[in-house]
């Protein structure tokens, strides 16, 4: 009978103090859904970067002549672009993107905006050749070999390399990633100062209770189990509600509202919002029990 | 010759042996107890006297392995009690009966529960507990009143819940902490008669009292502490 005896006295001891208890479970929850969200968005970054890596290209666009000083780019200058990237050893693929194609992509990327489309003719759109190379890391070797067409004579109006858009973004990301992972820190010592101050509460509140076991001679863990079940059974009511957030987080912002830039995100797949339950909680278990115990070590002496 | 004389070696092995024992606390001016050697043999009931401020409480703490001594060796039932690690502390004190001035009895629970209390947490069933803990209230006399919680006692009744508690493991020990200091001449007198009757069932009583009324009616066994030391070690002693 000691089991129910333990889980009796969890019961008691959460109900006795339930306004520090709810306290406990929301400064958790809020630390724990912070932790979480940061470990998606780490997650995340890594399958953008192997998405994009793997999709990554390096545009030459040719001069469409806008301007009084620059000239449109003539047929003799493509052919030469196109012969060298056709003999060019670092190229695995290329296509050409005359204007129908760039003014369809265009009227694609600015759906939202169909006054701009409307307002854009295709000639506006530069032609491009879009090269694929076979090892993404040569880009400034093909860059370098390149840079001698950007002028008049060689057509082109300039090259450019997706990734280092894209390392705008991830950069970007990786600071809110920092930024989420520093915040659910903080909230992690404020809840752990919250774990320790309710088992104190708790262990004086029993003190009586404790002072008779130990002069019996009642085995620590057996003392201090019921307070260290208490702040472990609040974590993991803290990581269920932590992870519920996470799950809404996902139906409702990415699979809704921002639904129309999966392309540019890519989705978060279940799998990884999942893998948050027994992560969060497996974290808050080990961190509430050890952080209990070490309180209780100090506060309950043999 | 030999085979003859072991095991009587065996049986008068002391109980409780503290040697050479000096425990200075924390930032105190004078240790509370200063070389002190005493050994108390099994089926002994022994009074430890002096008075407030003598270092006899201070026998108990370290005899429960509270406190630890600054010098010396105690042994208990034949286990050196200084250099135990902690987590032995709470099966050593397992074979330790312990009664105190303030009883120490839980108020929200009734007689019956504060002495399966002590059967519960270390690990026994409400089985051996419904067996158990009649008994031994019978045998305190208060076969009865199982059922009153403590504010529904007397002292005196309350003390002998205590002394139930402290007896239902069948301890090899019994320590008493002035277990009397409470309690009015005549409701003394009865939770010594108490004792005496658990130390007839052969366990061992250490008390420690300022009470001269009962130490001189006992006429057992009498140290006397003053400052810190041993100033009397008398068989059947009577008090100052």
């Amino acid at each position: 009978m000691r089991f129910k005896y333990v889980i009796n006295e969890v019961m008691v001891g959460l109900w006795r103090n339930v306004t520090m208890t709810i306290a406990m479970i929301i400064t958790m929850a809020v630390s724990l859904t912070l932790l979480g969200a940061s470990l998606l968005l780490y997650k995340q970054v890594d399958r953008m970067k192997d998405a994009y890596s793997q999709n990554a290209e390096v545009s030459l666009f040719f001069r469409v002549g806008d301007t009084e000083e620059t000239k449109h780019a003539t047929p003799e200058q493509k052919a030469a672009i196109e012969n060298a990237l056709a003999s060019d050893p670092l190229v695995s693929q290329y296509w050409f993107e005359d204007k129908t194609e760039a003014y369809r992509k265009f009227s694609i990327l600015f759906a939202s905006t169909p006054d701009l489309v409307e307002l854009t003719k295709s000639e506006d759109l530069p032609e491009s050749y879009r090269v694929k190379l076979k090892d993404p890391s040569t880009v400034p070797q093909f860059e370098a070999k390149y840079e001698q067409y950007v002028n008049d004579q060689g057509g082109l109006e300039l090259i450019l390399d997706q990734k280092k858009l894209l390392e705008k973004v991830f950069s970007v990301l990786g600071s809110l990633q920092k930024l989420a992972l520093i915040i659910s820190i903080v909230q992690a010592v404020a809840a752990l100062m919250l774990v320790i101050n309710t088992i104190q509460i708790a262990a004086y509140s029993k003190r009586r209770e404790v002072a008779v076991m130990k002069l019996v001679g009642a085995s620590n863990w057996f003392i201090q189990a019921p307070f260290v079940l208490e702040a472990v059974s609040a974590g993991l009511i803290g990581a269920v509600i932590a992870y519920g957030t996470l799950v809404l987080a996902k139906i409702y912002i990415f699979d809704s509202a921002l639904a129309p830039l999966t392309s540019v995100l890519t989705e978060v797949p279940w799998t990884n919002v999942n893998l948050m339950l027994p992560v969060l909680g497996a974290g808050a278990a080990l961190i509430s029990s050890i952080t209990g115990w070490i309180a209780l070590r100090f506060y309950i002496k043999v | 010759m030999v085979l003859a004389f072991e095991p009587r070696r065996v049986d008068f092995r002391p109980v409780i042996a503290l040697e050479h024992v000096t425990k200075t606390y924390p930032k105190a001016q004078r240790p509370s107890l200063s070389d002190v050697s005493v050994l108390i043999d099994k089926g002994e009931f022994v009074f430890f006297i002096g008075p407030s401020g003598s270092g006899k409480s201070t026998i108990i703490k370290l005899l429960l392995r509270e406190i630890q001594p600054t010098k010396g060796k105690i042994m208990v039932n034949g286990r050196e009690v200084g250099g135990m690690r902690s987590w032995r502390i709470p099966h050593f004190r397992r074979s330790i009966g312990c009664v105190f001035q303030d009883f120490r009895l839980l108020p929200n629970r009734t007689a019956y529960e504060n002495v399966a209390f002590a059967l519960e947490v270390i690990g026994k069933t409400q089985a051996v507990a419904r067996r158990v803990v009649p008994e031994v209230l019978e045998l305190v006399g208060l076969g009865g009143k199982e059922h009153r919680y403590p504010q529904e006692l007397s002292g005196g009744e309350q003390q002998r819940v205590a002394v139930a508690r402290a007896f239902v493991n069948r301890p090899l020990i019994l320590l008493a902490d002035e277990p009397t200091g409470n309690l009015d001449p005549d409701t003394s007198i009865e939770i010594m008669r108490l004792l005496d009757r658990i130390n007839r069932t052969g366990t061992t009583v250490v008390m420690v009292t300022h009470d001269s009324n009962i130490v001189n009616q006992m006429r057992r066994r009498v140290v006397e502490i003053e400052s810190g030391k041993i100033v009397r070690d008398q068989p059947r002693g009577v008090y100052g």
